[in-house]
């Protein structure tokens, strides 16, 4: 115990002399959660869009000003021809075009139908969609809100979000958010530290020591499992403080999640460390076999229902889906364990696998 | 005094695939002596020395280290040796200070007589200025001394030195012998691989490795006497060629 007391001191001496690193460790959660937060939004605000009225009638009228009030777009410019659009485009500034056709409020008053062509900028194809969408609906409603005189009967759809009345993006980050920082830290830091040790060629020293395989395995995560801990608490807190990001569910519960996922991605950590030598084969592995799939296969980012049927076999090979799942699940259902045992017992083989692994991977190196 | 010799080696083999580092070695070395272990680089020098260490295991052969079986008591026998390798393994981002207080902690040494043998070695060492100074920003000589000091600040039985000296100017090289010349008047068993000639004179028994097999074990003096050498140099080269043309 005496020794393993000092190897951990030095580990921790190790990560505060490096206070660059560790700055960095800090620092990002709370740049990335601010970023994500506030500048990677799918909500459209004053969008600006352009008018190319060849009816210019009262009902054209009236629906541009439906547009411009709101909220979700700007009338930047009227045009008079065709071939403004274009132009108005590639200026860059204009992110949708209404063209509402001639006699548009006659025809509709006499045929009951009439065109009205909505251009997007699908350079942006995200954006284009959803603008496209938004000014449909204002038009629907406009549409409806003229005919409730003549046809009686009409239904009105009531909606509601749950968990997540506003649709606020940040409600989705936080748990991507902490998948990806807890992977970093536990999996690239341990794996960085240990092959550290084996570039140096301390390693040596540490095996031909009393300290035991085991003990220094432990003692390389320990601070590590420490460190990463308070990261997600201060993940948690700032989303709660600054987004109103909600713990709905127990906050043990939460917790335990995160500590499972951290020891699953220390394991790994572990892991990458046996089959490696060198610090920078052991950055790369970390980086790309487990930081790419963490944003892109975990619907972090995007939603994995969406995804060709190989990328979704590939997500569910990989644990941050789970653990994203899991915490969503508590911080904005409020679900219990009773839900989310699945993810649960799911984290744990993972675990349990890579520490397995790891383990035959030492012995071998050993002998 | 125990006439007992304190490591054992019958028949080592060492065999990585095919490939056979150590080919049935067997030495015995004395409690105390300064054994000097040479060869050129890949003759299996370190491959051995590991393998004493408890680093690695050895194919077959029966190996006894400080009393104690390689293959069941490796943890008593890393509790009573000492190793210091040929990269001079301190932490580089870690004070001198705490480099030596690691060291002593991992060997089990309570925090009283930490206190006491880190203030000893420091007075020795005339370090105690520079106590504070991070690893990296000391010279390689003072490194390679105080790799040293802190392979042997458990008071080991033995201590396994390998190539402790290389790439250290030569008058930095014979200081280093001289720590090494007090460590063994303490009653420390040396064992050291070198491919540096000049320092099989320093010690009191070497064996000389080539190609995996022990080609010669005495005193440097009977050895020179032997093979009619003015000095160790032409020992090993006498050595070498005649594995050479064996093989041929």
């Amino acid at each position: 115990m005496k020794r393993f007391r000092g190897f951990v001191v030095k580990e921790f001496l190790h990560i505060f002399r490096d206070y660059r690193t560790l700055l960095i460790l800090f620092g990002m959660p709370v740049i990335q959660l601010i970023l994500f937060g506030f500048v990677i939004t799918n909500e459209i605000k004053d969008a600006r869009f352009a008018v190319l009225d060849l009816s210019k009638d009262e009902t054209t009228r009236q629906i541009t000003e439906k547009l411009t009030s709101s909220g979700y777009f700007r009338l930047d410019r009227n045009l008079n021809t065709y071939n403004e659009i274009e132009e108005a485009f590639r200026e860059g500034e204009i992110q949708l075009v209404v063209v509402y056709e001639p006699d548009f409020a006659r025809r509709l008053e006499r045929d009951h139908v009439a065109n009205v062509q909505l251009i997007g900028d699908a350079s942006d194809p995200n954006t284009a969609n959803i603008l496209v969408n938004y000014a449909s609906g204002i038009l629907t409603n406009y549409l409806l809100s003229m005919n409730a005189e003549v046809i009686p009967m009409k239904i009105v759809p009531e909606t509601r979000m749950m968990y997540n009345q506003e649709l606020k993006g940040v409600f989705m980050f936080v748990p991507g958010l902490m998948a990806m920082l807890l992977m970093l830290i536990s999996a690239l830091m341990t794996s960085l530290s240990i092959t550290r040790e084996k570039e140096l060629g301390t390693m040596e020293l540490l095996l031909a020591s009393p300290l035991r395989p085991m003990q220094i395995v432990v003692g390389k995560v320990f601070p590590y499992v420490f460190l990463a801990f308070i990261n997600a608490c201060i993940i948690i807190l700032l989303g709660w403080a600054v987004f109103g990001v909600p713990v709905r569910g127990s906050v043990g519960l939460l917790l335990f999640e995160s500590f499972l996922f951290i020891s699953m991605a220390l394991s790994l950590g572990i892991l990458i460390s046996c089959v490696t030598n060198s610090q920078q084969l052991a950055m790369m592995i970390s980086l790309v076999a487990l930081m790419l799939p963490t944003i892109l296969l975990s619907g972090f980012i995007f939603p994995v229902e969406n995804m060709p049927m190989v990328l979704q076999w590939l997500c569910h090979i990989m644990p941050p889906m789970y653990f994203i799942t899991a915490i969503k699940s508590i911080m904005l259902k409020g679900n219990g364990l009773f839900f989310i045992w699945k993810e649960t017992l799911i984290l744990i083989g993972f675990t349990l696998f890579f520490i397995l692994m790891s383990v035959k991977k030492f012995k071998i190196r050993l002998s | 005094m125990n006439q007992q010799p304190i490591i054992i080696v019958k028949d080592l083999v060492k065999k990585f695939g095919s490939f056979v580092a150590n080919d049935h070695l067997t030495f015995k070395v004395k409690r105390g002596e300064i054994f000097g272990f040479l060869g050129a680089n890949g003759a299996g020098k370190t491959t051995a020395i590991r393998i004493l260490c408890g680093l690695s295991f050895p194919t077959s052969g029966e190996l006894s280290v400080a009393g104690y079986n390689v293959y069941t008591q490796r943890e008593k026998i890393k509790q009573n040796i000492g190793y210091m390798s040929q990269k001079f393994s301190l932490y580089d981002d870690l004070t001198i200070f705490e480099n030596i207080r690691f060291y002593a902690a991992i060997y089990g040494l309570s925090k009283k007589e930490i206190d006491r043998r880190t203030d000893i070695l420091m007075k020795k060492l005339g370090l105690e200025e520079a106590k504070k100074k991070l690893i990296r920003d000391i010279p390689l000589g003072w490194k390679q001394k105080l790799a040293f000091s802190v392979a042997i600040i458990h008071d080991p039985k033995i201590v396994f030195l390998d190539e402790p000296t290389g790439g250290v100017d030569p008058i930095t090289r014979r200081q280093f012998w001289d720590m090494i010349y007090e460590a063994a008047r303490n009653g420390i068993t040396v064992f050291v691989t070198t491919h540096y000639m000049d320092e099989a004179e320093y010690c009191d028994r070497v064996s000389i490795m080539v190609d995996g097999r022990i080609a010669a074990l005495d005193t440097p003096v009977a050895l020179r006497e032997k093979y009619h050498a003015k000095n160790m140099n032409e020992v090993f080269l006498q050595l070498a060629r005649a594995q050479k043309t064996e093989v041929l």
